[in-house]
């Protein structure tokens, strides 16, 4: 048995799990349009290779990846491209971003793939092509391309393999779903991921709050007859962080500002996992995922398999909102997720859950009240940050100070606002301070920048009357030398010619 | 339909200021209880008259500060300083002590730094140590067991009270003051000379640790504060004591048990000391805090000039507090091994 280590800190919140219904998977209805973000992950959007009036098939690539940090994406099903067009998109701070915006002809026409049955005898790098040319960016909710992550370079050897199956935050069930509908894809995706990366071991770390995703995935682990290890521990939020599950299972700490693969871990999520079967084995690219629809606004709470690009009011219409007049939609959970600022964005490789409260169940903070140093925050971090001291440098706009308390550490999954009796939003504060920093940051950067240019521009131009006074000198010294030579001084000549020429342009009187 | 736009987290936990507040109240009841049992009812006229008079204080504060003083009083952190002092002043104070204390604590320990949570020293404490120094002699005068003398009734009480000098206060040295007296006598025999010394902490004042030590537990099992703070100040105080017992010469200043057990010990170790605004932040910083205020009680009750130090120790450790937590800050995920 795998010895399980503690994290310091964390929550036990109300799970409220059972509510949607985890491991009964519903298929969310096709729109009538469906809304592409041509930036569905972390990185350098992708760039439409359709035309507005152009027909698309299911799968067929709609917008190519640029460079390495960027994902492809794919038509969800069959129609006609309608717009390609800024739009509004689920982001904490309601940006609109381009979107390929297709009207669906209700046929759902797919093209045909070929996959790779023979993955075990194929070169890991022309597995990872195919991986990023399926579009598949991590889908536990930051959206990484996966592609990025199975390159972790020669310097870096991997030896386990982690799927972070703990979804900690309470309401979401999309990956408990998912483990329990699709286990043994999610063990033949495990293995690909492995052979990938040459990792001697793989490990499935799930919370014990889901015995079926438990029970399903061990199962399925013994029909593949592999080597898989199924490790599970204690229910606390946020033991689904990356560093934290690497720490409950490992006890090691990823170094502060460092990756997992450092220590020779790569974690990802199981929807990845199952993402990356799909589209190795399938040649399938990621075009729906999982969405828990949760809260006790919905008549109809479950799990569907949507559309990327759904709106968000389709899904939430599909699961019966019934909305108060100032309904709170929560893209993610109620921990980490964010309020949707419109109803038209749509879901993306990212959306794990949408949440629609009532106001007495999720009720809104009250006004916050002073600080009264209980430090309760502090037992709550998972990082073993000092929230409240944190919370005072950053209403000082300290920024040495906030960096000596390792701002940056903060994973802002909001276990001390949760715990803090004066109500205090302390994760915005740290968002704003965070900002604050980066911009400051970017200002010097871009000062230096102007500094150093003009110090170039001055260097430069120095040269430049120095090279010029140099041809000078050196033109009056061969002229003088060539005086002495002749005999005669060429200053005196010029005078006497000057002279000449005035005398007869001169009429005479 | 109208969308609310609100940051994360979307939920919180049930915990408030107030509910803070009222528990630390609640748990000084069984102190407060014993206190009155043994010294009859002056503790509970000075909580009642000290209470009122600094919700008043603060309510006129926050209104003219232009803050709306209703939210100020209902988070109750008034009255937890206001009890608190009042709990260390002598019961049967005159009642312009407990106006000159309340007034000074309110103002000068809290308010003029910012009101809750911008206090860099203990407010009662800060009330209590000017009491001390101002008036002495008020300060000093304990009110005397039951057991030794009849304990005066409530009348008896607010007379005492609120028309000083009319009738004679029944007074009598604590065990602390008799210690610090002492200069000729072995402890041993202190204790049989001394009727006030019966037990390990002197009549009733044993009980009254007692009690403060059970509404203290009963706090920390409510997760108002950690164990870090008062078990270091315990741990410090007591071995402090052994170190510094001879056996009972009349130099000794007193067992481990006699220090635990008798004066604010444990008052000071459950309701002052974890105060969380003026004390350190992290739990290894409060440990340093509260074993060097353990040690300063020790040295100031044995060496120094009055026979308790709570006050004392307190101030010069919020003194220290920032200086303390910049040396321990902990370990931050990914700078280095985990914490064990």
């Amino acid at each position: 048995m795998r010895t399980i280590h503690d994290i310091h800190g964390g929550i036990h919140p109300p799970e409220r799990k059972a509510l949607s219904r985890p491991g009964d998977l519903q298929r969310a209805p096709i729109p009538p349009v469906l809304v592409l973000p041509v930036r569905q992950h972390l990185g350098v959007p992708a760039l439409p290779v359709v035309a507005v009036g152009d027909t698309v098939m299911g799968g067929q690539l709609l917008a190519e990846a640029q460079g390495v940090m960027s994902v492809p994406v794919h038509a969800p099903t069959s129609g006609t491209v309608a717009a390609i067009e800024s739009r509004p998109i689920a982001h904490a701070s309601g940006l609109t971003d381009q979107c390929i915006v297709i009207q669906t002809d209700g046929d759902d026409h797919w093209l045909a793939f070929e996959g790779i049955t023979s993955w075990r005898e194929t070169d890991p790098a022309r597995l990872v092509e195919r991986i990023r040319e399926a579009g598949i960016a991590g889908l536990g909710g930051a959206g990484f391309p996966t592609a990025v992550k199975l390159s972790p370079g020669p310097a870096r050897s991997i030896e386990t393999l982690l799927i972070n199956g703990t979804e900690c935050e309470p309401y979401i069930t999309a990956d408990d779903t998912l483990m329990q509908c699709r286990a043994d894809e999610l063990v033949e995706g495990a293995h690909i991921l492995a052979h990938i990366l040459s990792a001697d071991s793989i490990l499935i770390g799930i919370e014990d709050n889901k015995p079926d995703a438990i029970a399903r995935v061990q199962a399925a682990i013994s029909r593949a007859g592999a080597t898989i290890e199924l490790a599970t521990f204690p229910t606390k939020y946020p033991s689904g962080g990356e560093k934290q599950i690497i720490e409950i299972l490992t006890g090691q700490q990823v170094p502060s500002g460092g990756i997992p693969a450092d220590i020779g871990i790569v974690c990802v999520n199981p929807g990845t996992a199952v993402a990356t079967q799909q589209a190795i084995i399938d040649g399938k690219p990621l075009t729906h995922r999982i969405v828990t629809l949760t809260g006790e606004a919905l008549a109809a709470p479950q799990n569907v398999s949507a559309c990327l690009g759904t709106p968000i009011t389709q899904l939430l219409e599909h699961a019966a909102l019934s909305a108060e007049a100032q309904q709170r939609i929560i893209h993610g959970g109620p921990m980490m997720g964010f309020a949707v600022s419109d109803l038209n964005a749509p879901i993306t490789k990212i959306t794990n859950c949408l949440l629609a409260p009532t106001a007495t169940e999720l009720p809104l903070p009250e006004p916050a009240q002073p600080c009264i140093r209980c430090g309760h925050c502090a037992e709550a971090c998972p990082a073993s940050l000092l929230p409240q001291q944190l919370y005072w440098y950053a209403r000082a706009k300290d920024q040495e100070q906030l960096a000596e308390h390792r701002l940056f550490d903060c994973i802002e999954c909001g276990a001390c606002a949760y715990v803090c009796p004066s109500q205090i939003p302390l994760v915005q504060y740290y968002r704003a301070a965070k900002g604050q920093i980066r911009d400051s940051e970017q200002e010097k950067r871009r000062s230096d920048n102007s500094r150093e240019r003009f110090e170039a521009r001055q260097a430069r131009l120095e040269a430049e009357t120095a090279a010029r006074e140099a041809k000078r000198a050196a033109r009056k010294a061969a002229a003088q030398s060539q005086a002495a030579k002749n005999g005669s001084d060429p200053i005196q000549e010029a005078i006497e010619r000057a002279k000449a020429r005035k005398a007869e342009q001169e009429p005479n009187p | 339909m109208s969308l609310l736009r609100v940051t994360s987290p979307h939920t919180s936990g049930q915990g408030q200021v107030m509910t803070v507040m009222r528990d630390v109240l609640v748990a000084t009841l069984p102190g407060v209880l014993i206190l009155t049992a043994y010294f009859g009812p002056g503790t509970l006229i000075n909580i009642v008259f000290g209470g009122l008079i600094a919700v008043a204080t603060e309510y006129a504060i926050m209104a003219l500060r232009g803050r709306d003083p209703r939210v100020a009083i209902s988070d109750l952190s008034i009255l937890v300083t206001s009890t608190l002092l009042c709990i260390a002043l002598p019961p049967y104070a005159p009642w312009w002590l407990i106006v000159i204390g309340i007034l000074t604590a309110v103002l000068l320990g809290k308010q003029v730094f910012g009101g809750l949570g911008y206090n860099p020293f203990n407010p009662a404490m800060v009330g209590y140590v000017v009491l001390l120094i101002s008036f002495p002699v008020q300060m000093s005068a304990w009110a005397s067991p039951r057991g030794l003398t009849e304990v005066p009734g409530l009348a008896d009480t607010l007379r005492h009270v609120f028309a000083p000098g009319t009738i004679d206060a029944v007074t009598a040295a604590t065990p602390l003051d008799l210690l610090r007296q002492n200069t000729g006598l072995l402890f041993e025999d202190l204790l049989t000379n001394s009727p006030e010394l019966t037990g390990w902490g002197g009549i009733g004042w044993f009980e009254v640790n007692l009690a403060f030590l059970a509404g203290g537990v009963w706090l920390l099992y409510r997760r108002i504060f950690t164990w870090h703070a008062p078990i270091a100040m315990l741990a410090a105080l007591g071995a402090c004591a052994l170190i510094g017992y001879d056996g009972g010469s009349s130099e000794s200043g007193g067992s481990a048990l006699f220090h635990l057990f008798s004066g604010a010990t444990m008052f000071a170790a459950f309701f002052i000391i974890t105060d969380p605004v003026s004390s350190a932040v992290s739990n290894k910083g409060r440990l340093v805090f509260g074993a060097l205020i353990g040690a300063l009680i020790y040295l100031i009750r044995t060496l120094g000039n009055y026979p308790d130090a709570v006050a004392f120790a307190v101030l010069i450790l919020n003194f220290c507090a920032p200086f303390i937590d910049h040396y321990t800050q902990p370990k931050v995920y990914g700078t280095g091994s985990p914490e064990s």
